[in-house]
């Protein structure tokens, strides 16, 4: 076994475990540590592959931001884990369909021999000085610009619809306008006031 | 020379060396760092004692030789720290309370894997550096938000929440000005970023002229990013205690510190390196020996930075939590954004002089 196969090996089993985790676990925050985890080291997995930018992405994209934000609202949920559990039967139809079609799906993946995929060429190991990075962007910003315009055309679509749907206007808010803030006058909220001294009258 | 020196523990170890040789190269890498962060904390309270017409630290000294009066006190911090008692509190997650600390060192220590000291002084020279820090910066966030989870405090719950809606955000800016980085030094791998920045006119061919909106944004979300005063809102001592880290005691509290200066240390050597020419000298290269490239120089511009960090921790108030998140995405976001049309536009007209081909 080369040094390697070794790491390969190392990460496959740590994401297998940590996926398998992610759905065993009983905390919510212990399944999306989980899934960090499983994320990192399917991340590893990829740079191995020569895949280093698509490993980085993973990383800053879902690690850094996504998983951030879902771990914020998971630990703020109060989950009754008794609760959760009450719909298993309801559900168990639909879960055993979806369960099945990823069996099939892995099985196509897994007996490749059987169906051929061994006859697939082998991709060319690159060549010195390659820069994934550089390739991915040339790709994107010549061949494929116009899908690519078209997705990011779509997904400002989806942000402007989710703020629009989300965003209402307290009646009694208290917003202050920061401009108006910093421009205010000394005059504005206090007046002096120019006043004779007063003799005191009687006492000691 | 090396070459010959290193033949004997080379043909010892046999195929082990190579894993031995880059961890002696990392040790060579981490523990000046960590004797620059215990410094960087007096350099800090003396800099700060200074501000504010005090002295400082200056009672622990070695050998009773009293002119070091001061220097020996992060030694006493640490050794204090050190042999404290380790509290978890009831009902806490041991495991991840323990963990919390090192998930927010591990990102601060990998990332000086990828930072150049000199053109060939470099752990690892990958291809996608910049990629690689954005990453790892990145991963901070994770020591804070578990540290406020497992403490099963609502103090250090409310840090961890603020922290994390603050880095996220300022992330984003981070992110953006890095871009303009890369447009114009066309490349990921910093010491390319340096290479590009070398130029006939000294400091003025650096890339904090062109891309000085983005130099700003980027050493303020740097601040923000390391949780330092005046965004410190995380631990915001007069609000919830000391935030994210009220629950901490001993070496766990310390693993903490270190991990905020050595992030302090990485973000300052960043903004030399992609802003400030890295190794390069500020003068003309005609002026002998101080118009040459040097580590100097590196060493010398980070510590002007973080230096900078520290004026900044003793004059400004704190912000208010709304105003950092406006300051975040009103503020920075338009601004890198709009640099980055106007340096994509500038870029492709003769006016663009930073390219030394």
């Amino acid at each position: 076994m080369t040094f390697q196969e070794f790491i390969f090996w190392f990460f496959a089993t740590v994401l297998v475990f940590a996926a398998l985790r992610v759905i065993t676990a009983r905390n919510p925050v212990h399944a999306a540590l989980f899934l960090v985890l499983a994320f990192c080291t399917s991340a590893g997995i990829w740079i191995q592959l020569e895949a280093e930018f698509l490993g980085i992405a993973l990383i800053l994209v879902y690690v850094g931001a996504v998983m951030v934000l879902f771990l914020f609202v998971v630990m703020m949920l109060d989950i009754n884990l008794t609760r959760l559990r009450e719909g298993f039967w309801s559900y168990l139809p639909v879960g055993a369909v979806v369960a099945l079609l990823l069996v099939v799906e892995m099985a196509l993946v897994l007996a490749g021999p059987w169906f051929g995929l061994a006859e697939a060429p082998r991709p060319e190991p690159a060549p010195e000085g390659y820069s994934n990075t550089k390739e991915l962007g040339r790709l994107l910003y010549t061949d494929y610009v116009y899908p690519f315009e078209l997705a990011a055309v779509i997904l400002l679509v989806a942000i402007v619809a989710a703020i629009a749907l989300t965003l209402r206007r307290r009646k009694h808010g208290k917003y202050i306008d920061p401009a108006q803030q910093v421009s205010v006058r000394r005059e504005d909220r206090v007046r002096m006031v120019s006043m004779p001294a007063e003799k005191k009258e009687g006492g000691s | 020379m090396l070459d010959t020196l290193l033949a004997y523990p080379q043909s010892l170890l046999g195929p082990l060396w190579p894993v031995a040789w880059t961890l002696a190269k990392i040790l060579m890498i981490v523990v000046p760092l960590m004797l620059c962060v215990a410094y960087l904390t007096l350099w800090e309270r003396k800099v700060i004692g200074f501000m504010q017409i005090r002295i400082g630290p200056n009672r622990t000294t070695f050998f009773g030789i009293s002119w070091l009066g001061g220097l020996a006190q992060p030694i006493a911090d640490g050794l204090k720290l050190l042999v404290k008692e380790i509290i978890v509190p009831t009902g806490a997650n041991r495991f991840l309370f323990v963990l919390a600390p090192i998930m927010a060192i591990m990102p601060a220590l990998a990332a000086w894997a990828v930072v150049p000291f000199s053109p060939e002084l470099v752990l690892s020279n990958i291809d996608a550096s910049l990629l690689y820090l954005l990453a790892m910066t990145s991963l901070g966030v994770y020591g804070v938000i578990i540290a406020g989870w497992a403490s099963n405090s609502k103090y250090a719950f409310l840090g961890a929440m603020r922290s994390a809606a603050q880095i996220v955000s300022y992330e984003i800016a981070m992110g953006f000005a890095l871009v303009g980085v890369l447009m114009a030094a066309q490349s990921l791998n910093l010491g390319e970023i340096v290479k590009a920045q070398q130029g006939g006119a000294g400091m003025f061919s650096w890339f904090w002229i062109p891309l000085f909106p983005l130099f700003l944004t980027y050493l303020i979300s740097g601040v923000a990013e390391t949780n330092r005063a005046p965004f410190d809102v995380a631990e915001g001592e007069s609000e919830i205690v000391a935030g994210f880290h009220v629950e901490y005691s001993g070496m766990t509290f310390a693993v903490f510190f270190l991990a905020e200066y050595a992030n302090m240390i990485l973000i300052s050597m960043l903004t030399a390196i992609l802003f400030l020419g890295g190794w390069l000298s500020p003068f003309p290269a005609s002026w002998g020996i101080l118009g040459a490239p040097s580590f100097g120089w590196l060493l010398l511009k980070a510590f002007l930075v973080v230096s900078s960090f520290l004026w900044f921790r003793a004059t400004f108030p704190r912000y208010r939590y709304d105003q950092i998140m406006r300051l975040g995405w009103k503020v920075f976001i338009p601004v890198t954004l709009v640099w980055i049309v106007v340096l994509g536009a500038w870029m492709q007209t003769p006016l663009w002089i930073w390219w030394n081909s």
